[in-house]
């Protein structure tokens, strides 16, 4: 959670972005020549070596159920998946199982897409709005509401569960995606108006007031200035939340109905049900984990803006 | 225009998605048409840029942990019991151990992962292959919880010990190799709560390397060069130089980690399903809610989850405050 960070990330970000971004061309200076070849300059080969042997000792899970999930059921269930290496047997019949057998991830991965889109799209929209108010507004209770809404990133998510699922029921819109876009919505935006916020505050006053004295009002300011300038931020906690709701399984348990079972929650039920079904559940949680990494190795310099900004949600 | 409520098929799924997002759409446009006229009062304004996003709250989130809280007073039938349903879950031996292990994880986790991010943070700053290395420790926080749960619960398969049966899990081959009797590492107790910590660790150590690796680049070079002019290198350079800058970092990392333990309940259910003395609070909180017909009981546990997080943020912001007043 992100209470962390209303001094130390500025630092923290600057420098991410140093590090990941396109430098600048221009000259240096010898100082300044000096103190990137200390940044730069390696480390001894042997803590190379070894920082190197232990991200691969990390890795070798992941890829241990990512070799079962290509390899035939019989072998899977007589012989450990390092067997793989000297007798290499491939096939996809584990994918074609879990899609389009019965327990038709096909669908599932559907409902995920649909679950998650409105999702991120929903709360990012409201909590700019609501952290353009906080930011560059002046009210009434401003301070109050904005340290409030602060204050709500603590509140865990299990306390508000069971009384909207109450109120779904009485509004008669239980079990639809409605509630499932809803909960997320509501759930992510005190982390998201917070981080917004911060974000907007880093944007000089001198730019908004120019636009002010031009005669331009709000909602003007707020697409034709600030928005532009946002995007980065806005891609930031995009990807996160994008991670949260595609990976989500509390709310996906509490909320979803049979037929709008996600990926996760699928893949949960099959441990529970069917745990020996390596065949399935290897091939099943790759399905679920393709998009996540894709998006986590393509945008991978966005999603660590967004965590050093404190951006973790639990 | 009932599958906008009951959508089955693929087409409806979709169709219902593309309607919402369009309607959002509408209602924010009109909404902010509404605030920008320049005749309404700026109260009208403002209510249009923060009005939605606090309504969500309130109704969504505020009000509903109201409802829990007086529900965590009273029984099953809203009689009000006063502390009972916390005296259940303070004197039942069986919610005790739920209680023993949600501390368990929440003192192992942050340390443990905190602890190796550190070490790696060092270990790979300016290391050959650092992008590459990183990525590798940092790619668990992209798989989903219940995703990281499968890969585990393999490494942890078992098969008996028998002539011409192969071990198929990763660590029981591992014993086996090494001569021991393969363990069925998620079902003996208390042990077995390791097992699924070090779950959680793998998953949050690859937030703390990454965090605290920024951290670290973020050292003054003048500091660091000062420090080698005085002949200061390797461990020392770790104790004295080090660790105390990034010293606010370990506490943000530390309790944001203890934070996220305390709310997981995926590793926990899809592993073992809270069986076998595993139980934390946040699974039990589900357990009771929704499977055992208990929402009174459900409805303490989510207060206690609540009221265990609090000092954890009490602490960070102390510990923030002290920081900048060291500035």
């Amino acid at each position: 959670m992100s209470e962390t960070s209303t001094s130390k990330p500025t630092s923290a970000l600057a420098d991410a972005d140093a590090v990941a971004g396109p430098s600048e061309m221009r000259k240096l200076s010898r100082k300044e020549q000096r103190s990137i070849d200390a940044k730069t300059r390696l480390t001894s080969p042997w803590a190379s070596g070894f920082a190197l042997v232990l991200a691969i000792l990390w890795s070798v899970p992941t890829f241990g159920l990512f070799v079962t999930s290509f390899r035939p059921e019989r072998a899977i269930k007589t012989e450990g998946w390092w067997t793989f290496f000297t007798a290499p047997e491939v096939s996809l019949e584990n994918y074609d199982a879990v899609l389009n057998g019965n327990t038709d991830f096909a669908g599932a991965f559907l409902n995920t897409v649909v679950i998650t889109i409105p999702a991120v799209v929903i709360p990012i929209t409201l909590a700019l709005l609501a952290a353009y108010a906080f930011a560059w507004m002046d009210f009434k209770g401003r301070n109050f509401l904005f340290v409030a809404v602060f204050a709500l990133q603590v509140v865990p998510i299990q306390i508000a569960l069971i009384p909207l699922l109450t109120q779904y029921v009485n509004f008669g819109i239980d079990s639809s995606l409605w509630v499932l876009w809803l909960s997320h919505s509501i759930f992510a935006l005190p982390l998201a108006i917070f981080l917004l916020h911060n974000f907007m505050m880093d944007i000089p006053r001198s730019l908004i007031e120019a636009a002010r004295v031009d005669g331009a009002g709000h909602v003007k300011i707020f697409f034709q200035v600030l928005l532009p300038l946002l995007v980065p931020a806005i891609a930031s906690f995009a990807i996160f939340q994008f991670l949260w709701v595609w990976n989500d399984l509390l709310i996906a348990l509490t909320f979803a109905s049979t037929d709008l079972q996600p990926l996760t929650l699928k893949i949960g039920n099959l441990a529970g049900s069917r745990g020996s079904e390596w065949q399935l559940l290897s091939a099943g949680a790759f399905i679920a984990m393709i998009v996540p990494l894709a998006v986590f190795l393509g945008l991978q310099r966005f999603f660590v803006r967004g965590l050093l900004a404190g951006g973790v949600k639990g | 225009m009932d599958f906008l409520l009951d959508t089955t098929t693929s087409g409806e799924k979709i169709i219902v998605m593309l309607i919402a997002i369009a309607l959002f759409v509408a209602v924010m446009g009109l909404v902010l048409w509404l605030a920008d006229r320049p005749s309404v009062p700026r109260l009208v304004t403002v209510s249009g840029f923060v009005g939605p996003a606090l309504l969500l709250l309130v109704l969504g989130l505020l009000y509903p942990a109201l409802l829990t809280i007086i529900q965590s007073f009273q029984n099953t039938s809203k009689e009000f019991v006063f502390l009972d349903n916390y005296a259940t879950i303070f004197g039942t031996p069986s919610f005790r151990t739920v209680l023993f292990n949600t501390a368990l994880w929440v003192v192992l986790v942050p340390l443990l992962s905190t602890g190796f991010g550190l070490m790696y943070a060092v270990l790979v700053d300016r290391a050959f292959g650092e992008k590459l290395a990183k990525t590798l420790v940092f790619m668990p926080m992209a798989i989903s919880m219940v995703g990281a749960s499968i890969i585990w619960k393999f490494v942890y398969e078992f098969r008996p010990d028998q002539a011409g049966i192969q071990q198929i899990g990763l660590l029981n081959q591992l014993l086996v190799m090494v001569g021991f009797e393969p363990q069925q590492f998620l079902l003996s107790p208390p042990l077995n709560n390791l097992f699924l910590i070090a779950v959680m660790v793998w998953i949050q150590a690859g937030f703390a390397m990454t965090v605290l690796s920024a951290a670290i680049k973020s050292i003054p070079d003048e500091i660091i060069e000062a420090a080698k002019m005085d002949g200061v290198q390797g461990m020392a350079m770790f104790r004295y130089v080090t660790l105390p800058s990034v010293r606010p970092a370990v506490v943000v990392v530390i309790t944001t980690v203890a934070m996220a333990t305390l709310k997981v309940f995926d590793i926990v259910r899809t592993m073992t399903g809270g069986q076998f003395e595993t139980s934390i609070v946040a699974n039990e909180f589900y357990s009771q809610s929704f499977s055992f017909g208990r929402p009174d009981i459900g409805a303490a546990l989510a207060v206690l989850l609540f009221v265990l997080v609090v000092p954890i943020i009490l602490y960070n912001i102390r510990q923030m405050r002290l920081s900048e007043e060291q500035r």
